[in-house]
């Protein structure tokens, strides 16, 4: 065990998570069943008629989503010979889109091979402008065995036409318990006027609106855009008060880490990392009335030169051991339920501090949520029409943007 | 033969920079223009429309940032005036045969990344970092004291970070007075400081004025200071047209934006060298 390990194993005793207590296995996001996305049938074995192995792959990942050492990308290399070159270089979704979509307009290569693509707004603007090579799940067994099964319905890529899941998060509340002793358990903390210009909201608008529909008692998933103006008028409310620091990006861990905001949203994984990191005691909650879930998926661009190598890999990091070792550097929630029992088994094979960190991972309501949880969490406002989705933007961004 | 070459040569000369303008100045620009009068969406496209409604609709949602990144820049080329003119008098009049190594240290901060600098002033201003946290423990300052996020601390790191661009075209001025100028008015019983109300300011006007020029538009247009200063209080233009480029992709709003704070400073350029009576912006800019 490294080092880092045992950092991280004080974090989960610090941020108090183990005490959560145990969860059933229950790993997977449920969709909504929508129809199918409409692929030509033929459009699978078009893509990948010709296709062969190539040797490489280069993949397009995000900061903290892989141990630096690549110890399954190692394992990959040994065993096809095929060399990974894995770059942190998405940090945000939609500067991605905006840096890759000329590219890929134009038919060219974008040079990576894999991406890791949010289900926002932005994963539909790839699906729908054809920049998403189709899967061919005779490629994936592994996949098929070991998924959680309702990964097949989610709404924003049903079968799972062009993606598979790389791990999910879960969108809730982050605050400094040495600043604010009582509890946080509610949505409505976050517009509690007690910490008037302590608390960070996310700048993301499909992450704020979110917010404030949930905390408006309207679920996202369902919401009209007469319930948009409702949110936002809650959302006005709490920034004419003057109760909101400041609309984050990444930069909120920074924020809290320095007592600019005390209360805030957050995504489930930073928050641990920040208490690895800094030695920080910084507490996440899944509010009663609500968080969200969003899953960041594998893709391969339309225009990639390595598609077969590509699939290989998102193959490989669905076999038992490899989605363990993954689950237990990242912290995510783990797409893969049997991932759990396997993690229990390499705790049970430690001993001392290791054992009781990686105990507390395969625990961890974070890493796999149960039902408890997941009835917590919605889904994200989903947009039909670029339209809807301009709307959506007009209502919200102003808020941002005061 | 000659005369040929000597009518052909100065478009050759200007040739190579002119063909470089063109292909990156110009087929941008009217591409933008072109996009600024466009409907659509990203992922069906964008049609040329001559929508000029994307300028009302833009201005009229967002003439809050415009007009408060105005005033912050106008603020910032007043601040840097005061700040920068005695710096550049200093080194122009006292700075001796170390001249250089003071211009060299003015410019010194600039070899390090504007974003890092700008990260460093965040964290020196934090609320609970290095400068607040010790004043407030003190009880110096109220606890719940903040500089960032506020106005004051975003026109602060636009200062900081557009200073240099002020001391050096002011310092150029100061250092082409001829000494004998001031001398002479001393000789006719001018005091020091009508000698420098009457005689040394009015010769540095040019460099303030290009020192205006060089910092009143990039700091009206810049958004990493208010990005990492400021909060949604202190939301300037250049915020808004990045936002609206890289996280909506609606390029027709982000390009009328553009060209709106393009106009209007123009228009505030040329209206400044009017007012100084200036007869050539250019020529003065250039020196």
């Amino acid at each position: 065990m490294t080092r880092s390990r045992l950092g991280r194993r004080d974090a989960l005793r610090l941020g108090g998570l183990s005490a959560m207590g145990a969860f059933l296995a229950a790993c997977g996001v449920e969709g909504k069943g929508k129809p199918q996305a409409s692929v030509a049938p033929d459009a699978v074995a078009k893509f990948w008629a010709n296709k062969t192995q190539n040797g490489k792959l280069n993949f397009a990942g995000w900061p903290l989503y892989m141990d630096p050492k690549k110890p399954e990308l190692k394992k990959f290399t040994q065993k096809t010979g095929i060399q990974v070159t894995y770059d942190e270089v998405i940090q945000e979704m939609a500067p991605w889109f905006a840096k890759v979509q000329p590219q890929l307009s134009a038919g060219q290569s974008i040079g990576y091979d894999v991406m890791v693509i949010t289900n926002s707004s932005q994963f539909g603007q790839f699906r729908d402008s054809g920049f998403l090579a189709p899967l061919d799940h005779a490629k994936l067994p592994n996949y098929a065995a070991n998924a959680a099964k309702s990964y097949a319905n989610s709404s924003y890529d049903p079968g799972n036409v062009f993606s598979i899941p790389y791990a999910s998060g879960i969108t809730g509340i982050a605050y400094d318990p040495s600043k604010i002793k009582e509890p946080i358990t509610k949505l409505s903390d976050l517009w509690n006027p007690k910490y008037k210009g302590k608390v960070g909201m996310f700048r993301d608008v499909q992450e704020l609106g979110n917010f404030g529909l949930l905390a408006a008692g309207i679920d996202p998933a369902k919401s009209t855009e007469t319930d948009w103006q409702k949110a936002a008028a809650e959302l006005q409310k709490q920034k004419d008060a003057g109760i909101v620091r400041n609309y984050y990006d990444q930069s909120y861990v920074d924020a809290l880490g320095k007592g600019e905001v005390w209360i805030t949203m957050a995504w489930s994984g930073d928050i641990f990392q920040k208490n690895v990191s800094d030695g920080t005691n910084f507490k996440f909650v899944i509010p009663e009335d609500g968080g969200t879930i969003w899953t960041d998926n594998m893709a391969i661009p339309v225009t990639a030169e390595n598609p077969v190598d590509a699939i290989m890999l998102m193959d490989f990091l669905y076999e038992l051991e490899n989605a363990t070792t993954l689950a237990e550097y990242i912290n995510y929630v783990c797409p893969v339920p049997a991932a759990q029992a396997q993690m229990r088994k390499h705790a049970a094979a430690l001993t001392g501090e290791d054992k009781e960190y990686l105990l507390s991972v395969a625990e961890s309501p974070l890493v796999f949520p149960g039902e408890t949880e997941y009835d917590r969490l919605h889904y994200y406002v989903d947009f039909n029409t670029a339209e809807e989705k301009k709307d959506f933007e007009r209502v919200f961004q102003p808020i941002v943007l005061g | 033969m000659d005369r040929v070459k000597r009518t052909l040569s100065p478009y050759l000369l200007v040739l190579p920079g002119g063909l470089w303008l063109l292909l990156f100045f110009a087929v941008p620009m009217a591409t933008m223009l072109s996009l600024s009068l466009q409907e659509g969406d990203i992922v069906n496209g964008f049609v040329f429309t001559g929508h000029w409604q994307n300028y009302v609709d833009s201005i009229s949602a967002y003439q809050t940032q415009l007009i408060r990144s105005l005033v912050y820049g106008a603020i910032t080329s007043v601040v840097l005036i005061v700040l920068a003119f005695p710096v550049a008098y200093w080194i122009a009049f006292y700075g001796g045969r170390k001249k250089a190594t003071y211009l060299f240290l003015i410019l010194l901060p600039f070899f390090v990344s504007f974003v890092l600098r700008t990260i460093s002033w965040r964290m020196l201003l934090t609320d609970d970092g290095v400068l607040l946290h010790p004043l407030k423990e003190a009880g110096l300052l109220p606890a719940d004291f903040q500089i960032l996020g506020t106005a004051t601390a975003v026109i602060a790191g636009l200062v900081y970070s557009f200073l240099p661009f002020m001391v050096l075209p002011i310092y150029v001025a100061l250092e082409r007075i001829d000494p004998r100028v001031v001398e002479a008015a001393r000789d006719l019983y001018a005091s020091p400081l009508t000698s420098f109300r009457k005689v040394i300011f009015p010769l540095a006007l040019p460099g303030v004025f290009a020192g205006v020029l060089m910092t009143f538009v990039p700091a009206t247009s810049d958004y990493v200071n208010s990005e990492l200063l400021g909060s949604s209080e202190t939301t300037m233009i250049g915020q808004v047209i990045q936002a609206q480029f890289l996280s909506n992709s609606d390029y027709p709003t982000a390009s009328a934006l553009s060209f709106t704070l393009m106009t209007v400073l123009l228009i505030g350029v040329f209206a400044y060298a009017r007012a100084l009576g200036t007869e050539d912006v250019m020529k003065v800019a250039a020196r």
